[in-house]
């Protein structure tokens, strides 16, 4: 058999091709994190652009800088670039630097579909955004897209959008058939699945929800193509449908992507913690199995998303007390990376201070979701900026934290280089206050009753909408310098040792390779004891 | 055999072409789909998608298949693609379950609301004087969904024919066609695991007639809907679930019917060992799949 892979470039030594071409066509999974990475670094960049635009309008009352369509427009795009593609392909990009060398592979299991999940997203986006460009306006529906405003009253180029949220989805599918394959199946030898690091742990979870809902989301869409173009009423009661089956259907693929956006971070909070407490995580297993528990919970609490729109008390009751229950795993989570810190030899790097911040700011996040999912309560806050406040808690000191405290934590792995810590210790604190500047407010002015989505309030919330927006331009220009810092380590730094961090080399195998690491990762599988 | 390394393929045009492919999908679809009812030519560009889609197709099979003939792929290998089967069609399985979730939903509780029963009846205000039934045969707004006048249900051809309306009952005959052909498949895959090929071979080809036979049949089920039982798709949520339901399980078996029948190609062409046979595997695997959803459908769609 030898002497036939003889007439085939026998691969596992070659490097990266040169120019473009590298980019293009790569299969390498280091490579292609970069791509998603950076992908998701410039779209939070046009979303954000987006979430200024919203800020810049509501920093007083009054109609001033954009008409109110435009505004539809920039909640939707700001909500959807937000989620699918910031978010969402920052995890992976984390994923395929990080899994082979966290498992001790060489590569991803199946590196040209690698590349193609990469290359759909820019496809994907770069449509929906031209969309705005359209002479009828790109989505105004919100990010969740209700019938029958994206069906009965949305314009034409909902069908674009119908299309690129079919060909993101078939990115995030492919990519996590290619995560979970890849877990399950490349591991070193020795590794079972109880010694495998919580990002791991975190991405497989992930990865299954993600196979599991994505096609729900597709199936959703699917059906507003048919009711917009073809005359079904899926969503339209004339003919028998409901429009409630609408937010019935969105909300079973959109509750479990809430975790989707989290779960990862929970894996790369917990390494952080530990690593900078010099204790192995506290309680291991449960840290596990309460992901799980959360996984599994996701699928039965997704009318809780609405509350309000007329559901038999049977189903609000079963919604409300399944919701409260995910509580309980997330507090499991909680508890153990304050008692991972208690007693640690605690140092505050820059990735450790993000971790803190995520372990504190998440909980309020938390909390809140829990006043949310009291029925009565929310039928208050429904709809209301404190729901805005809730999910900006949970997603950007939560999730964005995440990606930023493992950016900095991996940098000098990726880069062979270390990062400024002073620079990112400035970034760390001007991000903390200006993120709590942007979102504590809103839980009062929603409390007060100012809805989400209007580009024009009451002259009541007039100086907490100020402050709001002082707070989200600092935020927005704060992560230029995030910019400057990723950029200032990948050509300069203090070289960095493999191991990166004190006492790092024993908890992974990632830590064990150069930095920056070799093209692909294990060509020999590690034993792992 | 076991320490050869894991191969990870050199740079590949292929994936960003499909990319690229998905691209212009994006834009033909779309268009295709807003230009409906127009004499605009841009379904051009979606049929442009489809040729490009199966061309790049056909050359990364074809990449996948030489590579696996030249002997790069260690076992370790084969099962990430055992692996990645898997879950795709794990992935297809919760597309469906939208459908049937929606049906579930519409049958339970949007239909009953509207005709006034049940907890959130108050929706009958809407329409006072309709009533909830299942087919849905008189929708809320006959001006705007004007209601099918005859369903697909086992129940009225029983109705209408007695035995005999069961025995002319289309989805009867694709059911023995359908559960006919998973099990033609599974002797075909005995023969190959046997090394008889001549097995194979045939019982892949009969499992490929039934396949084509039930699409053929399921397009005169929907012939007869559109011109004899007034049912199509704008007819209200009874036509709107019952094409969608079954035009998705249509489209998989298309789907599943090419995939075996390039495996029949491939066979003639001398591919597959009695050992080393995935890709057919994974069709047959994608065919017993489309035969559990033909289940569900009888039983959620056609007869309950």
């Amino acid at each position: 058999m030898s002497t036939i892979v003889e007439t085939h470039d026998h691969d596992g030594h070659h490097g990266p091709a040169k120019g473009l071409s590298r980019w293009l066509f790569t299969t390498n999974h280091k490579d292609i994190g970069t791509l998603y990475l950076w992908f998701s670094f410039i779209m939070l960049f046009i979303g954000g652009g987006m979430a200024m635009v919203i800020r810049a309008e509501l920093f007083q009352p009054g109609l001033q800088i954009v008409q109110p369509e435009f505004f539809n427009q920039m909640t939707t795009n700001h909500g959807l670039i937000m989620v699918f593609g910031v978010i969402m392909p920052a995890f992976v990009g984390l994923a395929n630097w990080m899994l082979p060398m966290q498992i001790g592979a060489p590569d991803m299991a199946l590196p040209r579909l690698n590349n193609l999940s990469f290359w759909l997203l820019p496809m994907a986006f770069g449509i929906l955004i031209s969309t705005l460009f359209m002479p009828e306006g790109g989505p105004n529906f919100g990010w969740t897209f209700y019938a029958p405003l994206s069906t009965t009253y949305a314009p034409s180029t909902v069908n674009f959008f119908i299309f690129s949220v079919h060909i993101m989805g078939v990115s995030s599918i492919l990519g996590s058939i290619n995560i979970i394959t890849t877990i399950f199946n490349m591991r070193a030898p020795g590794m079972t699945l109880m010694k495998m690091p919580l990002f791991v742990w975190s991405w497989l979870i992930t990865a299954y929800l993600l196979i599991a809902v994505m096609p729900v989301l597709a199936g959703v869409v699917t059906m507003m193509l048919m009711d917009i173009n073809f005359g079904t009423s899926f969503f339209n009661a004339a003919g028998g449908g409901d429009p409630v089956l609408f937010q019935h259907v969105f909300w079973f693929f959109g509750h479990p992507e809430v975790y989707i956006m989290i779960l990862p971070a929970f894996g790369i909070v917990s390494h952080i913690i530990e690593t900078f407490s010099r204790k192995p995580i506290f309680g291991y297993s449960s840290m596990v199995y309460a992901m799980a528990s959360i996984a599994i919970l996701s699928f039965v609490v997704w009318a809780h998303h609405m509350f309000t729109v007329g559901m038999p008390l049977a189903g609000e009751l079963f919604f409300m007390y399944s919701t409260m229950l995910i509580a309980i795993p997330t507090g499991v989570k909680v508890f153990n990376w304050v008692a991972t810190m208690f007693k640690g030899s605690i140092t505050f790097e820059t990735p450790m201070l993000f971790s803190i911040a995520f372990v504190a700011l998440f909980t309020i996040g938390g909390f809140s979701g829990l006043m949310l999912a009291i029925v009565p309560a929310d039928f208050q806050y429904h709809d209301t900026y404190f729901v805005v406040a809730h999910f900006h808690y949970v997603l950007v000191p939560g999730a964005l934290f995440g990606i930023i405290a493992g950016a900095y934590y991996w940098l000098p792995k990726w880069t062979g280089n270390m990062y400024d810590e002073f620079l990112g210790k400035l970034h760390f604190w001007l991000t903390f206050i200006s993120v709590n500047v942007t979102f504590f407010p809103m839980h009062f002015v929603g409390l007060a009753g100012m809805p989400r989505r209007y580009p024009d309030y009451a002259l009541q919330f007039a100086d907490f909408n100020a402050l709001i927006s002082v707070g989200a331009f600092m935020f927005g220009l704060t992560q230029l310098l995030f910019l400057f810092i990723v950029i200032k380590s990948i050509r300069t730094g203090k070289k960095a040792k493999p191991e990166v961090w004190e006492g790092a080399g024993d908890l992974g195998l990632e830590w064990t390779l150069s930095s920056p690491p070799p093209y692909h990762s294990f060509t020999v599988q590690p034993q792992v004891k | 055999m076991s320490d050869q390394p894991y191969y990870v393929p050199e740079s590949s045009k292929l994936p960003f072409a499909m990319a690229l492919t998905m691209l212009v999908f994006i834009i033909g679809a779309a268009n295709t789909v807003i230009d409906l009812g127009t004499d605009s030519n841009s379904y051009l560009i979606l049929v442009l998608s489809f040729a490009m889609m199966w061309t790049t197709m056909y050359f990364w099979f074809k990449q996948v298949i030489q590579e696996n003939h030249a002997g790069l792929n260690n076992p370790m290998l084969k099962d990430s693609y055992v692996y990645g089967m898997a879950w795709f069609i794990f992935s297809e399985v919760m597309f469906f379950f939208a459908f049937f979730f929606a049906l579930a939903y519409i049958r339970n509780f949007a239909v009953p609301w509207l005709g006034g029963e049940g907890e959130k009846a108050i929706s009958n205000i809407l329409w006072p004087g309709f009533e909830a039934s299942w087919p849905l045969m008189i929708t809320p707004d006959q001006a705007v969904f004007t209601g099918p006048e005859k369903d697909m249900s086992l129940a009225t051809a029983y109705a209408a024919g007695g035995l005999g309306g069961v025995l002319g009952w289309l989805p009867l005959w694709n059911t023995v066609l359908l559960l006919t052909s998973s099990l033609t498949v599974h002797i075909a895959h005995l023969g190959l695991k046997n090394g008889n090929r001549k097995q194979f071979n045939l019982w892949l080809g009969i499992t490929l007639i039934l396949g084509y036979a039930f699409v053929v049949v399921q397009g005169v089920e929907y012939y007869e809907a559109y011109t004899h039982y007034g049912l199509t798709l704008n007819t209200g949520i009874y036509g709107t679930t019952f094409f969608m339901l079954t035009g998705f399980h249509g489209f998989h078996v298309c789907l599943g019917a090419i995939i075996l029948t390039i495996m029949l190609f491939r066979s003639l062409k001398g591919h597959f060992t009695a050992d080393d046979h995935f890709g057919f595997e994974a069709g047959s695997w994608y065919w017993h799949f489309v035969d559990v959803v033909w289940v569900c459908l009888v039983a959620f769609v056609y007869v309950m």
